[in-house]
């Protein structure tokens, strides 16, 4: 595998929000809007070379483009990729790069991923993408039986560590039971492979780059509803972010705020709202990583707040949150001034109409913090 | 005839009674004018692993014609209007529409009976019809009202009725299931059958072989449909699939190719295949060659991967009620009046419905937590934050 110009990046950006914010939960796209991105924030990043302004999906392509262009055996496929995806994220690739480097799947989940764990054992850089995370489950034992366990029982021998799986994840305001799914907590059981969900276009392109650098089967989820609304000023270089960090995207010390995705923008929201209304200093980290997650960097924020939130849009119940929560409570027991609040979606299956009362919005995320400061 | 004729008759004179010195005006075309049968010739019908067909010509009664029309003109305003409701933003969420396809829905099930079963994938709304609901739950549900066919909790892609499973959002997943029921009516002997169906794109899925292989293994009364419409989606059927000979694809199994544009042909082949069922002989497989005027859903312009010539072109040559509507005129089992009266009352019933749709309550926010499990007490469902807790109510 090819190397690419790795220049770490210690980036600690805050979104450039143009999402109308109209009040309610739900703009007139129907997208959610219960979270807003505040404008005038400056990105804070040391960056490598020229920006230009991209939003999610164009920091996919961009970093999709970087691979072809500096890894000769990278292959890109899946359902309707070539004419450019269903979400934009592949397009102009196919008229770059031939079609033999960027080709459409037939409709088969298991056999994309069966077929992308044998092109990457084969020496091809493959990057598959299944066309929403909900539709991952056909390919579930494909990843977890062959691509997670492939380096294991060979004895090194083997391993598909060239597969990285990208699906658009997460709810998006009206996708109802089958295009809202956050399916990271049924991949986090599973050694073996890594899972990698980004909250921005900045690091959606450097985490993306390092999952298809790792030597290991990645699954990386890409917020869909974020595909538009985020937008940055995204170097056009290669560049990677490190895997298993998790990054502190504002300091405080009375509450520890940990999430992932499209909810870290919903707890910066509820973090201001702390400090205006309750003054309360909250410190956000982005998990980034979800297997292997970064215990460190959590505990040692933990050990300084004494007060943990974690918030995630899958069902409470096995919800990623459970590991960070039960974790934590193993390293910081002493620490805690108070029990460890999860905000999470509820125990349903993702719901068509009940969407606006079903996801931990800041109002919850709030009420937890409140109750969180006087236990 | 004759007895109608008496009676129409017998009312101008009472009308005429009354009214001595007024002029009743018959009509000039009275019910004993129309043809009350006639026979068509269908197109043959392509054969693989089977010695004969369906027959090459079908009777059409003036009852049923009548009844195949107004079923397809309610499928295809029905659509039209959710189409009109999407863009309203009064529907949200994903909506998959049928129109072009009508002839699918109403032939099969003039093959079968509302005690046989049914299965589809999301491009439903057709068939959650002519399975029994109404056109006022079907929109209800599209809306996600309480007055829904699924309480309003499934929206477009889930809608049931008796004897329908549904209404499936993962592409292909139904198949498996309809060759479970397919068991259970074997098993309970009552002489039913499944009806599985699928599209281009999903034949494709493991899946789907994986059915095959059972029900033949098992002789399960199960009928395979695979309804061509040239696109998955955007892919059309010769970029996506090795043979687009769909009707082979079963391997083993008997298939038919069977034009899906005409509703007679369409009941000829399926009442093939029922007989071929219920006599014992295992499964069979049909694909109808059919073709969808919307995109693959309203997200989808439907232009990008054909050219609207081709959605003209079958729209003209093809366009299923217009090829039943020129059988009936042409051969006298109808007049062109009462055909419009069918649209008017079916655009009516349309409008109530969509007025339905739009009025009725959202479901109780209790609805959210109902249902997750079969449950005689209701139990706590956790919610979003660690004090709060709902009480399923199923």
């Amino acid at each position: 595998n090819t190397m690419f110009s790795t220049s770490l990046l210690r980036v600690g950006s805050k979104l450039i929000g143009l999402l109308l914010t109209r009040k309610g939960h739900f703009n007139t796209l129907g997208l959610r809007n219960d979270f807003g991105f505040p404008p005038g924030l400056r990105t804070k990043t040391f960056l490598l070379g020229p920006t230009t302004k991209m939003n999610l999906f164009q920091s996919v392509t961009s970093a999709l483009d970087n691979t072809l262009a500096s890894d000769p055996t990278a292959v890109i496929f899946g359902e309707d990729v070539a004419f450019g995806g269903v979400f934009r994220c592949t397009v102009g690739l196919r008229d770059k790069y031939g079609k033999d480097r960027v080709f459409n799947t037939p409709l088969c989940e298991q056999g994309i991923v069966g077929f992308g764990i044998g092109a990457a054992v084969a020496g091809a850089t493959a990057i598959a993408e299944i066309q929403f995370a909900d539709y991952i489950y056909p390919a579930f034992d494909q990843i977890v039986n062959e691509a997670a366990k492939y380096r294991y029982r060979s004895g090194n021998l083997f391993d598909c560590g060239n597969l990285t799986i990208r699906a658009p994840w997460g709810c998006v305001g009206h996708g109802s039971l089958y295009h809202s799914q956050s399916p990271e907590a049924f991949f986090a059981h599973c050694p073996g492979i890594k899972v990698v969900i980004p909250r921005g276009p900045v690091q959606c392109k450097g985490l993306l780059l390092s999952c298809i650098a790792d030597q290991n089967p990645c699954i990386f989820f890409e917020p869909k509803i974020l595909y538009r609304a985020a937008v940055e000023q995204v170097p056009t270089e290669a560049y990677t972010i490190p895997l298993s960090q998790a990054e502190v995207i504002q300091e405080g010390s009375d509450v520890t705020l940990v999430a992932w995705g499209t909810q870290i923008h919903v707890l910066m929201e509820v973090a201001n709202m702390a400090q205006e209304k309750l003054g309360v200093s909250c410190e956000l980290i982005d998990l980034q990583t979800i297997l292997p997650w970064d215990t460190e960097t959590v505990c040692k924020s933990v050990a300084k707040t004494g007060r943990l939130l974690i918030s995630h849009e899958a069902p409470i119940t096995g919800g990623f949150a459970a590991e960070i929560s039960s974790t934590v409570q193993e390293e910081c027991f002493l620490n805690l001034e108070a029990p460890i609040a999860r905000v999470c979606g509820y125990d349903t299956p993702f719901p068509h109409i009940f969407e606006p009362f079903y996801i931990p919005d800041k109002w919850k995320c709030f009420d937890a913090i409140k109750k969180l400061i006087s236990y | 005839c004759v007895d109608q004729l008496l009676e129409v008759s017998y009312v101008l004179s009472q009308g005429c009674s009354l009214h001595p010195f007024s002029l009743m005006v018959a009509s000039s075309r009275s019910y004993a004018d129309f043809t009350p049968e006639a026979t068509f010739d269908i197109k043959k019908v392509d054969l693989h692993r089977l010695e004969e067909g369906p027959p090459l010509t079908a009777t059409l009664t003036r009852e049923e014609g009548l009844k195949y029309y107004r079923t397809m003109q309610t499928i295809r305003r029905m659509e039209l209007k959710a189409d009109q409701l999407y863009k309203q933003k009064i529907i949200r969420g994903f909506c998959h529409l049928y129109d072009g396809q009508e002839a699918c829905a109403v032939g099969i099930e003039g093959g079968i009976t509302l005690s046989d079963h049914l299965i589809t994938a999301y491009r439903a709304h057709g068939y959650t019809l002519t399975r029994g609901g109404t056109v006022r739950e079907i929109m209800a549900e599209l809306t996600g009202r309480r007055g829904g066919i699924a309480k309003g909790k499934g929206g477009s892609m889930h809608m049931y009725t008796k004897n329908f499973y549904g209404g499936n959002g993962i592409v292909g997943a139904q198949v498996p299931l309809g060759a479970g029921v397919a068991l259970a009516c074997k098993y309970l002997g009552n002489d039913q059958l499944c009806v599985s169906l699928y599209g281009d794109g999903a034949a494709n899925q493991g899946q789907i072989f994986e059915t095959y292989n059972m029900s033949s293994l098992w002789k399960l009364p199960i009928i395979f449909i695979c309804e061509n419409n040239q696109y998955g989606m955007g892919t059309s059927v010769e970029r996506s699939s090795a043979s687009t000979e769909y009707y082979k694809r079963g391997d083993y199994i008997p298939g038919l190719r069977v034009d899906g544009m005409d509703v007679l042909c369409v009941r000829e082949a399926t009442k093939f295949a029922a007989d071929h069922c219920r006599s014992g002989k295992g499964p069979i497989l049909m694909e109808l060659q059919t073709y969808r005027y919307h995109g693959h859903s309203m997200s989808d312009p439907g232009v990008s991967y054909r050219t609207r010539e081709e959605i003209q072109e079958v729209r003209s040559k093809s366009d299923p009620i217009s090829m039943l509507k020129d059988r009936m005129l042409s051969n006298n089992m109808a007049s062109i009046e009462e055909l419009k009266e069918i649209d008017i009352a079916v655009r009516k019933e349309i409008e109530d419905a969509a007025q339905f749709a739009t009025t009725d309550p959202e479901p109780p926010l209790d609805d959210l937590c109902s249902h997750i499990f079969a449950n005689d007490q209701p139990f706590e469902v956790r919610a979003a934050t660690p004090w709060t807790k709902l009480t399923s109510t199923s």
